[in-house]
């Protein structure tokens, strides 16, 4: 007889992958709002609402590239235009922001300040019911759903792949950028979206609001690390590790790679999304420059740094660079770009699977 | 060992003329694949011209020629990849090829080997065989797709079958250049495809495997139908009964190997250079 591990058979997590997830939910969703809320600012671990909401921006991105890992390191699709969904998830509840302003603005009309500005009397129609929660919710889902289902479609009927339909997804982007700069679009031209007051009930500025929101991106964050290892333990994910490795021998094989390639290109674009909206109320601003192609390009570089086709990779990825960004932006402005230059010549050069390849190198060299 | 594969990959076929075959398949007139005037043009080039080709149920046929004689053309028709521009390809008496898609076609029981060994390197020997099943193959299948005890003794058999049992664990990328020939062939097994198209089977086998390899396609004849693009003549000599030449996208001559090896024009565009 023969033995062989059966695909699939693995357990979702070991037990020491199951501490950690527990670790890090009781870190976002109790020590940090504790030492936030609680610890007074004189303790030495009180923590800031300044490192609250840098870190929960992080996780956002965190998400951003586990979702972009989906696409690009397991099914080897290399998406440059993944900024746009995010965006879209952003200003999807950002709509909902704006209408919660209600009379707090600065002109004290029904209408946000901007379309007081451009003289328009009425809410555009795309508008309608925009300040209703669970309604933006649904946006926040379906729009970027709805734009990469069709694009998805089109794209992949078409048989269109590697570096042609990385110039496409950077053209979408692109375009939605000039789009919402223009004001005449109804999303407040270049300056967007800000100065938000509440969400439902609960204003933003108010410590226990950030903290709440810290604490379901931490949730969600985990729950997408979850999802990911589900989904690419099931033989669904090995269809998708198929696809990068040779998509014609599948078809061949009897799949039809459109609805694999269609499914995991939406269910990114959702997840990217979702996190755009928690980014959001967070970080108080949303403006079309999240569209443009360097933000995309920089997401891919999150996911190369961390490991392709790693389960943690894009997270450590997303971490380090950002965590990097925010530490030069501060006191080094001026070297920032040159930074993120080297590192993505040393990891290009040195480690081709990224951090993340790198250590399990080790352990499998043990 | 290998009989066990045998009998599995025959359970549950019926392979007689006159038998209605599973997957709809009518090969009730003899022929399994029928292939009528068809032309393929690449920018003016006549890749196919006129090509007409019968390959009955159960045959195991050589096809050579030089290269651009249009082989690989040929497979690419058959198999969807490709639309010709005019002629039809049948597959048994009712199934038009030109209207369905590669995968749709695989499922229909046309299995194909590339030239170049094609299997999905990342994935390991037992996940590549598990990923070619003959299954529900659409994305919610695959979500909940659990191998059973039946699934696993067939990809036992199979891997007994390419002898690549004490490989099973390892990334296909890693199997020399003959072992992902076997792999391949092994994948194209458990798709329990009536047709097996293949190109070039035993490039790159060292003897012995080539050997084995010819051993293990007369034991798939009759009970599956071979169509095998070769250029090793030996192979062919070992293997084949009826030989089919192109040569610029047409048949030149048909017949068993000694008559088409004596054929003056044979000769002359293929074997006498």
């Amino acid at each position: 007889m023969t033995t062989f591990s059966i695909p699939g058979e693995s357990p979702l997590f070991g037990a020491k992958g199951w501490a950690a997830i527990a670790a890090f939910l009781l870190t976002t969703v109790v020590l940090v709002p504790v030492l936030f809320l609680v610890v007074p600012e004189s303790s030495p671990f009180h923590l800031s609402a300044y490192f609250v909401t840098l870190i929960g921006k992080i996780m956002c991105y965190c998400v951003v590239a586990v979702a972009m890992n989906l696409i690009w390191g397991y099914t080897g699709i290399l998406s440059l235009g993944h900024g746009v969904f995010f965006a879209l998830g952003g200003y999807a509840f950002g709509m909902y922001l704006m209408r919660m302003i209600g009379h707090e603005g600065q002109y004290q009309s029904d209408l946000p300040d901007f379309m007081v500005f451009l003289d328009w009397k009425a809410y555009p129609w795309y508008w309608s019911f925009t300040d209703h929660f669970w309604y933006a919710i649904a946006l926040v889902i379906l729009v970027p759903a709805l734009l990469a289902f069709v694009f998805g479609f089109f794209a992949f009927r078409s048989r269109i792949r590697g570096v042609y339909f990385s110039i496409i997804t950077q053209a979408l982007t692109f375009a939605f950028m000039l789009l919402f700069f223009r004001n005449d679009t109804g999303f407040g031209g270049n300056n967007g979206f800000t100065d938000f007051k509440k969400i439902l009930d609960y204003r933003i500025a108010d410590p226990g609001t950030r903290a709440a929101l810290f604490a379901i991106t931490g949730v969600y964050l985990m729950g997408c690390l979850v999802l990911t290892r589900a989904l690419i333990r099931s033989k669904y994910g090995r269809v998708l590790t198929a696809i990068r490795d040779s998509e014609s021998r599948l078809m061949f094989s009897g799949y039809n790679p459109l609805w694999y390639k269609l499914s995991i290109w939406t269910l990114s674009a959702v997840l990217c999304g979702i996190a755009g909206a928690l980014y959001v109320p967070q970080v108080g601003i949303i403006n079309p420059s999240e569209m443009s192609p360097a933000n995309s390009i920089e997401i891919a570089i999150w996911v190369a740094v961390g490991g392709r086709g790693t389960l943690l990779g894009p997270i450590i990825g997303a971490g380090i660079v950002n965590g990097a960004k925010s530490f030069f932006t501060q006191s080094f402005p001026e070297y920032w770009l040159y930074f993120l230059g080297v590192l993505f010549v040393v990891v290009t050069l040195f480690l081709p699977k990224g951090i993340a390849g790198w250590f399990l190198k080790f352990k499998g060299a043990k | 060992m290998t009989t066990n594969g045998q009998g599995d990959l025959r359970s549950g076929e019926t392979s007689g003329l006159g038998h209605l075959m599973r997957e709809g398949v009518d090969v009730s007139h003899g022929p399994i694949l029928y292939l009528d005037d068809i032309t393929v043009s690449f920018d003016g080039f006549r890749a196919l011209n006129g090509l007409s080709l019968t390959v009955d149920a159960g045959e195991l046929r050589c096809i050579i020629g030089p290269n651009g004689a249009g082989k690989t053309t040929m497979m690419d028709v058959i198999t969807g990849k490709t639309r010709p521009d005019s002629g039809s390809a049948f597959f048994g008496q009712t199934i038009d090829l030109t209207r369905f898609t590669e995968a749709e076609i695989a499922h229909m029981g046309i299995g194909r080997k590339f030239q170049k060994p094609t299997v999905f390197e990342n994935l390991t020997v037992v996940e590549n065989l598990e990923l070619a099943m003959k299954t529900d193959k659409r994305v919610r299948a695959s979500l909940r797709a659990k191998l059973s005890k039946e699934d696993l003794g067939r990809i036992g058999e199979t891997l007994e079958l390419i002898r690549l049992e004490t490989e099973a664990g390892r990334p296909a990328g890693t199997l020399s250049h003959g072992q992902k020939q076997w792999l391949e062939i092994g994948m194209l097994l458990m798709q329990e495809p009536r047709l097996l198209l293949l190109d070039e089977p035993a490039a790159g086998m060292t003897d012995e495997e080539t050997s084995r390899t010819a051993e293990l396609f007369r034991k798939l004849a009759g009970t599956h139908t071979l169509v095998v693009v070769e250029h090793d003549m030996d192979f062919i000599a070992e293997i084949s009964r009826i030989v089919t030449v192109l040569h610029e996208g047409s048949v030149l001559a048909e017949g068993p190997m000694d008559v088409v090896k004596n054929d003056e024009r044979v000769i002359e565009v293929y074997l006498g250079r």
